[in-house]
């Protein structure tokens, strides 16, 4: 016989819909940034959830708005700040589509290796905080070992690590030097090592498998409409890369291969990262190898900064310093639109010039601005621990979210 | 797609609703009316394969008759051509339809336009401010609203901390 209490009369229906609201985050350890997620929850099951973002607007369209064209590339790399290199050279290029210059060969490749560099920094950081989230704290310690060694190849370069302002428009201030290039000829014989061992803890471990497999999923053509780009639509099953579709920085001279996935879950989205990081090591060896001979920049006095030390004892090098850090550079009219392919997807720079000495508009399309819109989808239906994962799996990251 | 094919193609249907843009772009841009974009929008994803909206934004000319725009970017992944629509509104009904029937990823991308340009989209499910706080009773990015000057002086430092 059930024992029941006589003064509570509960219907079974009525507890199935006594639903509980949870606020995650916006300052919550698990979700590796500042958002917050309003949860409506049965229990541990998620029926709703609405997102709040914002926490660190800093209005670089507006402010880019006001500055010079030169001085606009710091804040490019605090948006995705996995991976400021390749926001720097983005906006490098845009730039330089602006004025209709050709770069030469060297600095494409330079280029290259730095922006594949940073990929690698993004994915290792992505999919370690996977494992972590999942329970396996040993690879993130393990693999952050590398992202430090990559942190100082971009030292070496130009002094900075993580919000880097690398290059110049035009180029590079600088070659690799000796030391940069026996750190990264250390890291490429270093990194493949840890990714096989990283990979041998997660990839095929019971554990992980249960936890991402079937979890977080999205199709590919919901990841569309969606508007998803980069590994989370390549998980889904689409073979769309910038780098591929419209190749810039001669990324047309390197062999590599889009990995794709099939259901587009956490684990695909594991898979899909770690392989990239696979194709990215095969790129930066076939770009230090076939690295061609020459200046790391283009010779055009009024685009290019001259060396530091002409600036103190040379009149025209200290006009054509002043001129391009002022903004004196006289861009055309124009309108123009450049993406490049981000550690999360397409980076694109919609940039509308009126000749003046800044943008008159400059819209960054973030990539995970975008698709994390699709969280509430994703997660609804599932518990608290696999929402989790899914954010740590989709890479949102705080400020390229708010700008 | 050139910008004539983009223009010819998109005149068939809309006629005196579209002109090309004047100034000088990289992609192929048209400039279509704000009754007909969502037309112009749902033929381009529908019979023409630009099924991924890349991109939109706001922009702001004061001096212009249509001070506020929207702008589109499309891209077709099978043939791997991105166009570029620009629909422009008036300051006083700056209303442009939503595009969220045709694009989830649309969502989230008015409503950042309807945050910094006021720019209010018929019919978007939930309107409201994403990144700036729910009380701003101004839209930011207009160009009315200058950055500060650093070299101002008419401000009272006391204010400030300094």
């Amino acid at each position: 016989m059930e024992r029941q209490d006589p003064h509570i009369i509960i219907q079974p229906e009525d507890i199935d819909k006594q639903y509980h609201t949870l606020n995650l985050g916006p300052t919550h350890p698990a979700t590796h940034g500042i958002f917050q997620n309003i949860l409506t929850m049965d229990g541990e099951k998620i029926i709703d959830a609405e997102q709040t973002i914002g926490y660190i607007h800093r209005a670089f369209e507006k402010i880019a708005e006001r500055r010079p064209y030169y001085q606009i590339k710091p804040l490019t790399d605090r948006m995705n700040y996995c991976s400021s290199p390749i926001n720097n050279m983005g906006w490098d290029m845009t730039f330089e589509k602006l004025m209709g210059i050709e770069v030469s060969k060297k600095v494409d490749y330079m280029r290259v290796i730095l922006m594949e560099l940073a990929r690698i920094t993004d994915h290792l950081v992505c999919n370690s905080v996977i494992g972590v989230d999942s329970g396996a704290l040993t690879g993130f310690v393990y693999v952050f070992e590398q992202r430090e060694a990559i942190y100082e190849i971009y030292e070496e370069m130009c002094g900075a690590r993580l919000t880097t302002n690398m290059g110049r428009f035009g180029g590079f201030e600088r070659d690799f030097n000796a030391t940069a290039i026996n750190k990264l000829r250390a890291l490429l014989k270093r990194l493949p090592q840890v990714l096989h061992e990283f990979e041998k803890l997660l990839v095929r471990n019971r554990i992980f498998m249960d936890r991402t497999i079937n979890v977080g999923g999205i199709s590919a053509e919901r990841a569309l409409n969606y508007g998803f780009t980069g590994p989370n639509l390549r998980a889904a099953g689409v073979d769309y890369d910038v780098r591929v579709m419209n190749p810039y920085s001669s990324y047309q001279d390197f062999d590599f291969v889009i990995p794709v996935g099939q259901n587009g879950d956490v684990y695909d989205r594991f898979c899909v990262r770690q392989q990239e990081m696979w194709e990215s090591i095969k790129i930066i060896e076939s770009a230090l190898e076939n690295m061609p001979q020459g200046k790391p920049h283009v010779d055009i006095p009024h685009i290019y900064l001259p060396p530091k030390h002409e600036v103190y004892d040379k009149m025209e090098a200290l006009i054509y310093h002043f001129k391009i850090v002022m903004g004196e550079i006289d861009p055309p009219k124009k309108e123009i639109y450049h993406a490049v392919e981000g550690g999360n997807g397409e980076l694109g720079f919609y940039l509308v010039s009126d000749g003046g000495r800044s943008p008159y508009r400059l819209h960054f399309r973030r990539p995970s601005f975008i698709y994390y819109q699709a969280f509430p989808e994703i997660i609804k239906g599932s518990t608290l621990s696999d929402a989790i994962l899914t954010m740590s799996s989709m890479n949102v990251i705080a400020g390229e979210l708010d700008a | 797609m050139t910008k004539d094919k983009l223009y010819t193609l998109l005149k068939e249907k809309l006629g005196d609703f579209v002109e090309l843009a004047a100034n000088d772009t990289d992609l192929p841009t048209c400039i279509v009316d704000v009754q007909h974009i969502y037309q112009a929008i749902a033929l381009l994803k529908d019979e023409h394969g630009f099924v991924f909206l890349t991109d939109v934004c706001g922009i702001h000319y004061p001096e212009q008759l249509l001070p506020l725009g929207v702008i589109y970017h499309l891209h077709n992944f099978k043939t791997n051509e991105r166009i570029r629509l620009k629909t422009f509104v008036s300051a006083e009904s700056p209303i442009v339809p939503t595009l969220t029937s045709l694009f989830e990823s649309a969502n989230w991308m008015e409503r950042e336009t309807y945050d910094f340009y006021g720019i209010v989209f018929d019919g978007h499910p939930n309107l409201k401010r994403i990144l700036n706080v729910e009380y701003l009773d101004f839209y930011p990015m207009r160009k009315e609203y200058k950055l500060e000057d650093p070299t101002r002086e008419d401000k009272d430092n006391r204010f400030f901390g300094r």
